[in-house]
């Protein structure tokens, strides 16, 4: 049976066996990149939700994508050096009658740590949840914020 | 669903079609895409996205889905798991749909096409008649 051979292609795990080339092509492009702006874009935590650590002179500004989510769906707390976020996403029932063509959106529970590179104040903690993206912002420490020398 | 964990799903990125002015990357939300007996839903993640910057166009029988995202982010990198870019997504529409009257919402990032099939195609029971004479 020859030619049946051709025709039972071995199934990959993604639809479309190009498309695996197209992610590792846009991968290689995302590591030059990320090599030419110093942006170690790769390094996760392989924790749910990602989240994005930036900081100025007086914040460090924590941000998490969490779609679908309220500001009652979220938990946080604090240490003088990191935080938690946790919660728990639901998406809610569609009613009985309906069929699912596609399912791509995940619901579930998460926990994850953030470890910040300095100690902040605790008391003077932001956080804010628009458009499906939590933003934290805490205030660094008095001991950790750099002093501004003047030079006289 | 009790006690599951969610999983970490990277973005997919995309490469968009056409010439872009604007700088990458672009991705591709998660959707579900459900039907019932009016209507189907297609519901696409896409945080970051405001209402306004949202926008929904119908091209040739296609769906298309662009939503905006802001790139300032304050002061500089510490950690960056997720990059941020525009979204873009494009459906095909069957026929069964009713064009002029796709509506479409937006809340926490979250976006929710309602797509009403058409009068003709609700009502598409076939009945069977059994053919006695040969």
């Amino acid at each position: 049976m020859f030619p049946k051979r051709f025709i039972d292609f071995p199934t990959w795990s993604v639809g479309n066996p190009f498309m695996e080339f197209e992610r590792m092509r846009q991968e290689m492009k995302r590591l030059s990149e990320g090599l030419q702006f110093g942006l170690p874009s790769f390094s996760t935590a392989g924790v749910f939700p990602l989240t994005n650590v930036t900081e100025d002179n007086s914040n460090f500004y924590i941000r998490a994508e969490l779609p679908g989510l309220s500001t009652d769906d979220i938990d946080i707390s604090v240490t003088n050096n990191g935080l938690s976020i946790s919660g728990k996403r639901i998406i809610p029932k569609e009613g009985d009658n309906v069929r699912y063509h596609r399912r791509e959106r995940e619901a579930g529970n998460f926990s994850r740590m953030v470890s910040l590179p300095g100690s902040i104040d605790t008391d003077k903690v932001e956080a804010k949840f628009t458009d499906g993206i939590l933003t934290i912002v805490l205030a660094k420490s008095k001991a950790m914020a750099p002093k501004q020398i003047e030079v006289k | 669903m009790e006690g599951k964990d969610i999983q970490v799903q990277k973005k997919k990125e995309v490469e968009p079609q056409g010439e872009f002015t604007q700088e990458g990357p672009f991705f591709i939300p998660n959707v579900d895409i459900f039907e019932n007996e009016d209507n189907i839903v297609l519901l696409a993640d896409m945080p970051g996205v405001a209402k306004d910057n949202i926008d929904i166009r119908l091209e040739d029988g296609q769906l298309l889905i662009r939503g905006k995202v802001s790139r300032d982010v304050p002061g500089d990198y510490v950690l960056s798991e997720y990059s941020i870019g525009d979204y873009h997504s494009s459906f095909s529409l069957s026929a069964i749909i009713d064009q002029t009257k796709i509506q479409a919402s937006m809340k926490n990032g979250v976006l929710r096409v309602v797509l009403p099939k058409s009068d003709k195609s609700k009502h598409r029971k076939i009945t069977i008649k059994s053919h006695q004479e040969t």
